[in-house]
């Protein structure tokens, strides 16, 4: 085989595997779109907070240490012990349990019946002020996260591929393991939504906000639940993108990729988040393998944007959204 | 007592359709003007310039820009810092291709080419709306900077791939490059500030601002009554493109003098309008400047209290500033959603009636 097309197809591996993280940030969004009619911008830095939780939790860090030192002159940084890991995950959910109590008792109370895109610039906000805040708790320096995942190549498949094609495939451990947690979290997302009594209810509120308060479902425990769930989506996201390439301010930009991969695959689906990150991660991959050295590289940027809105225009309402019907 | 309209009786219809038609409300728009053009100029130095006077002008006009497309029209964008670049960039390529001609028809040209543009990227606003269109935005965004960062024609082959403004003089006076004046920087961006204020308060208080705020209520309803939507909204794109693109001009030539594009017009600067026109009041050509004022005042403020009076390290002041903007937005969402521009008209209102309570 021609080694044009080896590379192709170590491309378009890679690209699925990264696209598989992209739709793992976009269900974060989709959960929470369906759910209460918010598109939570905030969804990355959730990730970020997430994950600066988490090493924070495992290193023992005192929460505002920064801070305290700077008002009370005490030169205070760990508390010195190291918490297993498990522990500590443990610890980082019950973190944005609260952190999801706390936004809608705060904020999203107040703005019910808003136009969505009041509540679109709210998230914003929120998403600003979070990044001060977790950066105030737990220090905006680079962090190493090391839960015990698997990183590098793997041997298996560079083996298998090179006694097949001659060319050993360059493919990530840690990408095989995001592509799995991704599946297993979509495949039992699906099945709480469809089967659970809570996961019904979720679908309820979905569907109509007062026909659900009407025969009994609390508003708010949804709500709650729902924003807990995406804070727990972020989690995982956080924890993948943090081994990656360590726990640091552009996590927080990984928003930015799932937004594109949100316009194609339709805001209210969880199989559209898939596809559309899957067509992504493939799309900007070989965009910038076949294209990218001409035009000086980078694409990637912009690429999927661009890929979203020519699709939009075409199709505004994403490749699995509900047709959007409009009356006066 | 004197902030009422009783006794001041028009006579003519120019007379009653005026802007400030209040009378003290009239002198004390003049009275600005006056303060501004003839006073400030000569009490400046360079600190508050550089630091607070000319990043309110040109981000003034900036919010002006976006609040025409998103507080009149109801388009969200989120590529304002995509287009400025587009403005600074076509400042730099005329004023390194026409060094003969005068600096101020540059910057109108470049509002030009950014209005080009942005009815460009404003195109699939006719089929989506919503935060639909608010994403679709940011692909100007990230394009544009990609554009101007990896093509070197456009930063003209330089080894950096950074822009500089070259020198260049209105009347002999220096204008951008190292040799300008604090004044004289601060007057030329204050004409361009002055200008665009009254064109946009009466461009949104004619047909082209109705017509807007029609699409902005409810593009449907708008149609119906004979507003054609695809003129409505690319108009807006391109009015609104043109402020911005003039402000991103000056941000570079006047303000800054080198760019490096992925730094100063990244999508934070996108985000720091928008929070602008939020904060200001969408809708509201007052609130812009408001809006400006806040948002350029609050880090020079804390950074003076918090670094310089407490002596607290820069990083610690800027992540509280993130969390203060962040919170700020949320509260004036939830408790003002008009923002600083409706607090001013509730105080006028109540001054109107002051001392008397009925």
């Amino acid at each position: 085989m021609p080694d044009q097309l080896l590379f192709g197809m170590e491309v378009v591996l890679n690209g699925l595997m990264a696209g598989v993280l992209y739709a793992l940030v976009a269900l974060g969004f989709v959960l929470i779109y369906k759910a209460s009619g918010i598109f939570n911008y905030a969804q990355g830095v959730m990730a970020l907070f997430a994950a600066l939780t988490l090493v924070g939790v495992m290193e023992g860090q005192v929460p505002f240490a920064h801070l305290i030192n700077a008002i009370l002159g005490t030169q205070v940084h760990h508390f010195g012990w190291h918490v297993p890991t498990l522990l500590a995950i443990i610890l980082t959910i019950l973190v944005m349990v609260l952190l999801a109590w706390t936004v809608n008792q705060l904020i999203f109370r107040h703005l019910v019946n808003q136009e969505p895109i009041i509540l679109f610039m709210a998230t914003i906000g929120l998403a600003y002020f979070l990044e001060g805040f977790g950066d105030i708790m737990w220090g905006s320096d680079i962090k190493k996260l090391d839960v015990g995942l698997p990183q590098g190549i793997n041997p298996a498949i560079d083996d298998l591929t090179f006694g097949i094609f001659g060319y050993g495939f360059f493919i990530d451990n840690l990408d095989i393991v995001a592509t799995v947690v991704a599946a297993l979290l979509v495949v039992s997302l699906v099945l709480f939504a469809q089967y659970s009594k809570q996961g019904r209810a979720m679908r309820a509120v979905a569907d109509d906000h007062q026909a659900a308060l009407s025969v009994g479902i609390s508003l708010k425990f949804i709500w709650v639940m729902v924003w807990s769930l995406a804070g727990f989506v972020a989690l995982v996201a956080g924890i993948m993108w943090g081994t990656k390439s360590g726990v640091q301010f552009s996590l927080s930009l990984i928003a930015l990729k799932a937004l594109p991969v949100l316009m194609l695959g339709g805001f209210t689906s969880i199989p559209g988040a898939i596809v559309g990150g899957l067509i992504i991660g493939v799309g900007e991959k070989l965009f910038e393998f076949s294209v990218g050295p001409m035009v000086g590289g980078a694409t990637e940027n912009w690429f999927a944007y661009v890929l979203a809105l020519i699709f939009l225009v075409f199709r505004p309402q994403g490749l699995f959204g509900e047709k959007i019907i409009e009356r006066v | 007592m004197f902030y009422r309209e009783a006794g001041d009786f028009k006579t003519s219809y120019t007379d009653d359709s005026q802007t400030f038609p209040i009378r003290f409300d009239r002198y004390r728009y003049y009275a600005v003007l006056i303060v501004a053009f003839a006073v400030i100029p000569f009490v400046i130095n360079d600190y508050w310039v550089n630091a607070v006077l000319l990043p309110f002008l040109i981000y003034s006009i900036a919010a002006i820009g976006l609040n025409i497309l998103v507080g009149y029209c109801g388009q969200v964008s989120l590529g304002t810092g995509g287009f400025m670049a587009v403005g600074a960039y076509a400042v730099y390529k005329l004023m390194t291709a026409f060094p003969e001609i005068s600096i101020f028809i540059h910057v109108i040209l470049a509002g030009g080419i950014t209005a080009g543009v942005g009815v460009l990227f404003g195109l699939p606003s006719l089929r989506i709306k919503g935060f639909y269109l608010a994403v679709a935005t940011l692909a100007a965004q990230f394009f544009l900077v990609w554009l101007f960062n990896r093509v070197p024609w456009f930063y003209n082959y330089s080894a950096s791939g950074q822009i500089s403004a070259p020198e260049r003089t209105i009347l002999g006076v220096p204008i951008t490059g190292a040799q300008t004046a604090p004044w004289a920087a601060y007057l030329f961006c204050l004409v361009f500030v002055v200008a665009c204020a009254i064109i946009a308060r009466n461009l949104t208080r004619g047909m082209a601002g109705r017509k807007w705020m029609a699409i902005r209520d409810m593009d449907i309803a708008a149609e119906i009554i004979g507003v054609n939507p695809l003129k409505a909204k690319l108009s807006a794109f391109a009015v609104s493109s043109f402020f911005v693109g003039i402000s991103g001009a000056l941000f570079f030539a006047v303000y800054l003098g080198a760019v490096e594009v992925g730094e100063v017009f990244g999508i934070n600067k996108s985000f720091l309008v928008l929070f602008m026109v939020i904060i200001g009041g969408l809708g509201s050509i007052f609130g812009s400047f408001a809006g400006a004022a806040f948002l350029v005042l609050l880090p020079v403020l804390l950074k003076n209290t918090l670094v310089g009076g407490l002596g607290w390290p820069t990083d610690l002041a800027a992540h509280l500033e993130f969390m203060i903007v962040g919170a700020l937005i949320v509260i004036f969402l939830i408790a003002e959603p008009h923002g600083l521009a409706q607090l001013w008209r509730v105080a006028k209102e109540k001054l109107r009636l002051w001392p008397f309570p009925h």
